[in-house]
């Protein structure tokens, strides 16, 4: 069981693999976007909005800077939600059925999933921070190592937000829908584009929102690790996410609640 | 007539919300038999198909797959189970290889017997020639024929298929029809094979007749003619259905 378990496992990331190095333009537009932001958004910002230090940088930084670990997340928010998406695609077309017919239980198989999602969310981020670096984004070589652990978690964290969505979305129409209540709300109320403190100036009640927001939680662990340090109430928010959203999943997918007869 | 019974269906009903896609269903599916589910679209087929496979689970009605009960023990119940669906279920960017490769994994299977299988199954289709081209490239009966291949990868002793032919032209459905009867014949493979389609029946299969989610008549062909006293099987499926289907190839 565990061979077949580990096979299994190892087919369902090599698959993913596969399907992401057939899919260049997917790969390149997940690029194109964080890159956008940080070259022009960015630049544009950056007279505008001035940081004050707070941890865990130890002097001002730049602006670009500040975003880096935000843009880090967006990549990784985006994959998690690209993953929803072909999931439900999947759905209508049935291959999702060919693995859910698999002789393992459901839950191993979501998780699986899952995993192989993270990995792709991990290369995608890992080669924007490369360019980010190359553009003259300063980072502590250390950075890079205990970086990696955090895009893991986040990563694997904002997959299961997807692998959820999915469970509950019944169509592929349904999914524009997720652009304006998931994934822009998600973005534009956390600590990616600016820290907690300016929006609690502006208005507290957005800034209380935007404390408990996973999304939040993920980019300040990212931002963390980045300098080499550990952040960890956002690591445990992250991880409780990650827990409930993948409960929620495989609770969705379960055959008593007929989400595979959710026709379109 | 072998009695070894490798699917059993038990009083299996099911609703999506008030309305009933099955009623009471029940029957059996043999060793070395091929059983045709037979009834017009919306006969409930493909539920009876997604509560065999276990994506749906039914209230009430038990369901043995190799006298493992589905809902109890469904690892050991699907693990003896080769399914294909209606729609293509193939990674179209992936090779016919890979997509074979990744269902092996799924079933546990190691990498060197996998490879060897694959092999195997795409000699006896006439497709290893196609084995590193993309699923992509292949037409409608060639892809019907990969999927069967991939059904039976991991030596199911029950393979089930959802309206296999539809979209095939006439020679691609002869040759996946003729190929199908082999199957059962040769490997004493039980088969559940849904269709609507009346030509696609042999006279040693065995029938259930499927219409309003009930079971009307089931047994062999012969004895089905029998129950209804019709010559002809779609005489006899017109009586009980009240419809006629295309027969046409």
């Amino acid at each position: 069981m565990v061979m077949h378990a580990w096979r299994a496992l190892m087919g369902i990331m090599g698959r993913e693999g596969l399907r992401f190095i057939h899919q260049r333009e997917r790969f390149i537009s997940a690029l194109v976007r964080p890159l956008l932001w940080l070259f022009i958004f960015a630049a544009g910002f950056r007279s505008t909005l001035g940081v004050a230090i707070i941890p865990p940088y130890e002097t001002y930084v730049l602006y670009e800077v500040y975003i880096t670990p935000g843009l880090l997340g967006m990549v990784q928010l985006f994959n998690g939600m690209q993953s929803s998406l072909s999931m439900v695609y999947d759905r209508e077309m049935g291959s999702m059925k060919t693995l859910l017919v698999s002789p393992l239980p459901r839950s191993f198989l979501l998780t699986s999933k899952l995993l192989a999602g993270a990995m792709i969310s991990v290369i995608q981020a890992t080669v924007f921070l490369l360019i980010a670096a190359a553009y003259g984004i300063e980072i502590p070589a250390i950075g890079f190592l205990t970086v990696l652990p955090a895009l893991i978690l986040s990563g694997l964290m904002l997959g299961a937000l997807g692998l959820m969505l999915s469970s509950f979305i019944k169509q592929l129409e349904n999914f524009a829908g997720v652009m304006n209540f998931v994934i822009f709300p998600m973005f534009f109320l956390s600590s990616a584009l600016y820290p907690l403190w300016r929006i609690q100036e502006s208005n507290p009640t957005l800034a209380f929102l935007a404390s408990y927001n996973p999304f939040t939680a993920a980019v300040e662990l990212i931002r963390f690790a980045l300098y080499g340090h550990f952040n960890l109430n956002a690591a445990l928010i992250t991880f409780f996410s990650l827990l409930f959203f993948l409960g929620m999943a495989i609770w969705g997918y379960n055959p008593s609640q007929g989400m595979m007869n959710r026709r379109a | 007539m072998s009695h070894n019974a490798i699917l059993t269906l038990d009083n299996m009903s099911y609703a999506y919300g008030a309305k009933k896609a099955l009623d009471r269903v029940s029957c059996k599916v043999e060793e070395g038999h091929c059983a045709i589910l037979l009834g017009p679209n919306g006969a409930g087929k493909s539920t009876l198909f997604s509560l065999i496979t276990h994506l749906y689970d039914a209230p009430s009605g038990t369901i043995h797959i190799g006298g493992h009960d589905v809902r109890r023990q469904p690892l050991k119940a699907l693990g003896l189970l080769g399914v294909v669906f209606q729609q293509s279920t193939l990674d179209l960017d992936l090779t016919v290889r890979q997509n074979l490769l990744y269902h092996a994994a799924l079933h546990g299977i190691k990498h060197r017997e996998a490879e060897h299988r694959i092999k195997e199954e795409l000699t006896r289709f006439g497709m290893l020639e196609r084995a590193h081209e993309k699923a992509r490239q292949l037409n409608g009966g060639h892809r019907r024929r990969v999927e069967i291949a991939r059904a039976l990868l991991h030596h199911p002793k029950l393979l089930l298929l959802d309206e296999p032919t539809v979209g095939l032209d006439v020679p691609s459905r002869k040759a996946l029809v003729d190929h199908i009867h082999a199957l059962c014949r040769d490997r004493q493979l039980a088969v559940l094979w849904a269709t609507h389609l009346i030509d696609e029946i042999a006279p040693q299969d065995d029938l259930i007749v499927l219409h309003q989610g009930q079971v009307k008549a089931s047994g062999e062909v012969s004895e089905v003619l029998e129950q209804t006293g019709q010559e002809t099987i779609e005489a006899a499926f017109t009586q009980l259905t009240g419809r006629k289907e295309r027969t046409l190839w």
